[in-house]
């Protein structure tokens, strides 16, 4: 987009990959290259990843040990926050709905579409760059001033954001303040995303390398494609009704506001006549296409990993896409399996029932593709196989456990219990976070040009999947007991304290994995220094991002790379190689 | 290292569009999903409130009517302007573009004089929920005007530097700039009957 060049060359005779000698804050911190910008959203995340993680250690020990003080860190917390080193009900509330903020859309999605759509995307396409470097850059940007808006709300003198990162009206709209700031961070996170979207549809469509058509494309940048127009498609809603709750805060309308609501024993002096149920569709209408939009990328990791470390075709590659394309359309005609208890009537239930058990199919396409993608392979158990391999049961665990969820009469037990959290957390946090590290592993030479530690790297996974596991699996336990969600302190329900033993046991994991990742992060700096030198394609892989140097240089590709082939041609009969890269004429 | 990105002012062969143009289709189905959604929400609480306010008997008709037009003349001349730039007249290019951007100030400027009247009479988002509605889907779609003011003008003059060395890349900008506009003149249409007559 950037003036001054002459386009009307043939790309061959044009470029121009000497890297340009720009100031070092044009090259590393307002970059418009997607790399730069990939690595910018990865780390980003990464941080933002931890913080919300933290976040959660804290509110374990509420859970596990209500209303006694909190040892060593008390003296860090303000009287708002803890009195005499116990957490407040408003703390916890805080923690808790910016914990899910925070995880969702600072840390999984940046991470996922920002961080691993920005860098492969363009590679594996055989593109010099995204379509748009310049919104790519304002998309990062955006996001970045987002999140820094909704962590900075916990140092205003009312706090963070308190009711839940769903932030069901009538009570975020009567909440403290932190709520407005919540929904400005909101608006730059959905302007982030947009144009990330619009960006990352058009770079598919337009930037291909000749001869790599629609059914030659990894399978990883056919998730990113359609994660893009749920994002695209599906955030505008939320859009709108951020708007919306914003109007009601700031400027005192009662969309979400029903007549005679009393607070705190007064009725509330607003217009009334508004509708909280209007929120629920219109968040909703967002948040379940967002699930996918969190899956997605993570399933199209796991394809590109378990490829490679299998030597051996997809199975059931057009399959896959075609079930992904399916998934993204219903994804639209679910969301009100939300809210199954909203009372809006048996035949609207029944309706978001059965599409709901219709969207399993394509995911339970996706997932056995993916098993059946492992048969008969030579496996090489490489870190990022192995998170590629421990994604399929967790999923599958999180997946299944969601089927009594899309039940109503089921559901009526379950709503709102920790076996929501649990399931939705297998789905996203051994499920999704799983994929990602996965990624981490796999294209971390590439980036860097170093590889991770092996050692380090299996030290991590081990303690990542037991933790992951031991987290939570007993909450299934006491969801089915009946013990609601976003409790400040569990053990004032009789009903709860026999699971009581649960949440000491679940937070002691929690720390536990908290350890698990220290081998981690001195991994992913440390290897920057002391991992093995990588080279140009270190994994023997297929796709186009291996074809190119270690890192790309700027622009990618030195000519324009011309693709002859699908992308999981290994082990094919009759070749010298194991496998024959796409941008490769075979031997006959 | 844009120099390598294709598509730029050509159309892609097989998509038979360029980058921007694909681009801009893809934002303005977002703004559809927004408006969309604003919509919804507008049908829902109308669906569900006791008493609703005819549109006419509290809103200035007259007026609103009078912009409607001022924004369909002023997608005419946005594409008046495209028209003359492809065509190479350079001067009737700018004339047009000017009169858009006038055009839309004077719909900004008559819905100003709306707003000041609705304040004097008493008449907040607050009062109830069809001046919310009212204030909310108007205010967006004026925000929406004041991006296309604020394009066009940097197309009218410091973006229009770029028609001397790539003109094609221009043109797509303006057509481009043209879409949106229409986007935003078509919202208003639906806006119109929806406050206003309904």
């Amino acid at each position: 987009m950037s003036s001054g060049h002459h386009h009307s060359h043939p790309p061959q005779e044009a470029h121009s990959n000497h890297e340009p000698d720009l100031p070092f804050w044009q090259k590393y911190i307002f970059s418009v290259d997607h790399k730069v910008i990939g690595v910018q959203y990865t780390v980003t995340a990464l941080i933002f990843l931890l913080v919300g993680f933290c976040l959660m250690l804290l509110m374990r020990w509420q859970l596990a040990y209500p209303g006694k003080e909190i040892p060593w860190i008390a003296g860090w917390f303000s009287e708002r926050q803890m009195l005499g080193g116990i957490m407040l009900p408003e703390f916890y509330n805080q923690l808790g709905a910016m914990h899910g903020t925070i995880m969702i859309f600072l840390g999984v999605v940046p991470l996922a579409v920002g961080g691993f759509g920005n860098y492969v995307i363009p590679l594996q396409i055989g593109a010099p760059d995204m379509a748009f470097p310049k919104l790519n850059m304002a998309s990062y940007w955006l996001f970045l001033i987002g999140g820094v808006i909704m962590i900075s709300s916990f140092f205003l003198p009312e706090g963070a954001a308190q009711s839940g990162w769903t932030s069901y009206p009538p009570l975020s709209v009567v909440a403290a303040g932190g709520q407005t700031t919540w929904l400005v961070g909101m608006l730059f996170l959905i302007f982030s995303s947009l144009l990330g979207s619009m960006n990352f549809i058009v770079t598919i469509v337009q930037l291909r390398a000749d001869g790599l058509t629609f059914f030659r494309l990894p399978f990883f940048v056919w998730a990113q494609f359609v994660t893009s127009f749920l994002l695209l498609l599906a955030f505008p809603p939320l859009q709108a009704a951020a708007v919306l709750q914003f109007m009601d805060r700031v400027f005192h309308t009662s969309f979400f506001l029903p007549s005679g609501l009393v607070v705190a024993g007064k009725v509330l002096e607003v217009a009334g006549g508004g509708n909280p149920i209007l929120w629920q569709h219109l968040f909703w209408f967002l948040a379940h296409p967002e699930v996918y939009v969190l899956i997605l990328p993570a399933m199209g990791i796991c394809a590109e990993v378990m490829t490679c470390n299998t030597r051996k075709p997809l199975y059931g590659y057009k399959s896959m896409i075609y079930s992904t394309i399916f998934l993204g359309f219903m994804s639209f005609v679910v969301w009100a399996h939300h809210m199954f208890l909203t009372n809006m009537g048996t035949k609207m239930s029944t309706f978001f029932q059965i599409t709901t058990m219709i969207i399993s199919i394509p995911s339970v396409i996706i997932l056995t593709s993916l098993i059946l993608s492992l048969w008969g392979g030579s496996i090489r158990f490489k870190t990022p196989m192995l998170f590629a391999i421990a994604f399929l049961p967790m999923f599958a665990i999180g997946g299944l456990t969601g089927l009594p969820l899309g039940l109503t009469a089921a559901d009526i037990h379950l709503h709102d219990t920790y076996y929501v959290i649990g399931h939705f957390h297998y789905i996203v946090a051994p499920g999704t976070l799983f994929g990602l590290f996965a990624g981490i592993y796999h294209w971390y030479p590439k980036v860097t040009g170093r590889k991770m530690s092996e050692v380090l790297g299996k030290i991590h996974f081990l303690g990542t999947l037991i933790g992951m596991n031991c987290i939570f699996m007993p909450m299934f336990i006491m969801g089915i007991a009946g013990v609601s969600r976003r409790l400040w302190d569990p053990t004032q329900y009789a009903h709860a304290v026999p699971t009581q033993p649960l949440n000491v046991f679940i937070s002691i994991a929690a720390w536990c994995m908290a350890l698990g990742q220290i081998p981690f992060i001195i991994n992913f700096f440390g290897s920057l220094i002391w991992g093995k030198k990588a080279d140009d394609n270190p994994w023997q892989a297929t796709t186009l991002e291996w074809a190119t140097s270690t890192p790309p240089p700027h622009g990618n590709f030195a000519t324009p790379p011309q693709v002859y082939r699908g992308p999981y041609e290994y082990s094919v009969p009759g070749q010298r190689t194991d496998f024959l890269p796409q941008n490769v004429k075979g031997d006959n | 290292m844009s120099a390598l990105i294709r598509y730029i002012s050509k159309p892609h062969p097989v998509s038979g569009v360029t980058n921007a143009k694909l681009g801009i289709w893809c934002f303005l189905a977002s703004e559809l999903m927004l408006f969309g959604g604003l919509f919804s929400a507008y049908i829902v609480l109308r669906g569900s409130a006791s008493e609703w306010p005819h549109g006419s008997a509290v809103l200035n008709v007259p007026l609103a009517t009078l912009n409607t037009l001022i924004l369909i003349s002023s997608s005419v001349t946005m594409v008046m302007s495209w028209a003359s730039l492809a065509l190479k007249n350079l001067k009737k290019f700018r004339f047009h573009l000017s009169m858009t951007i006038l055009l839309s100030l004077a719909f900004l400027v008559i819905k100003g004089f709306e707003y000041h009247s609705k304040f004097e009479h008493h008449h907040f988002p607050s009062t109830d929920n069809f001046f919310g509605m009212y204030f909310t889907l108007t205010g967006l779609h004026a925000i929406h005007i004041l991006g296309g003011v604020i394009v066009n003008a940097y197309l009218l003059f410091p973006g229009s530097k770029l028609y001397e060395t790539e003109p094609e890349q221009f043109l797509g900008r303006i057509e481009a700039a043209g879409l949106y506009w229409h986007f935003v003149d078509l919202v208003w249409i639906f806006l119109f009957p929806v406050l206003y007559l309904l």
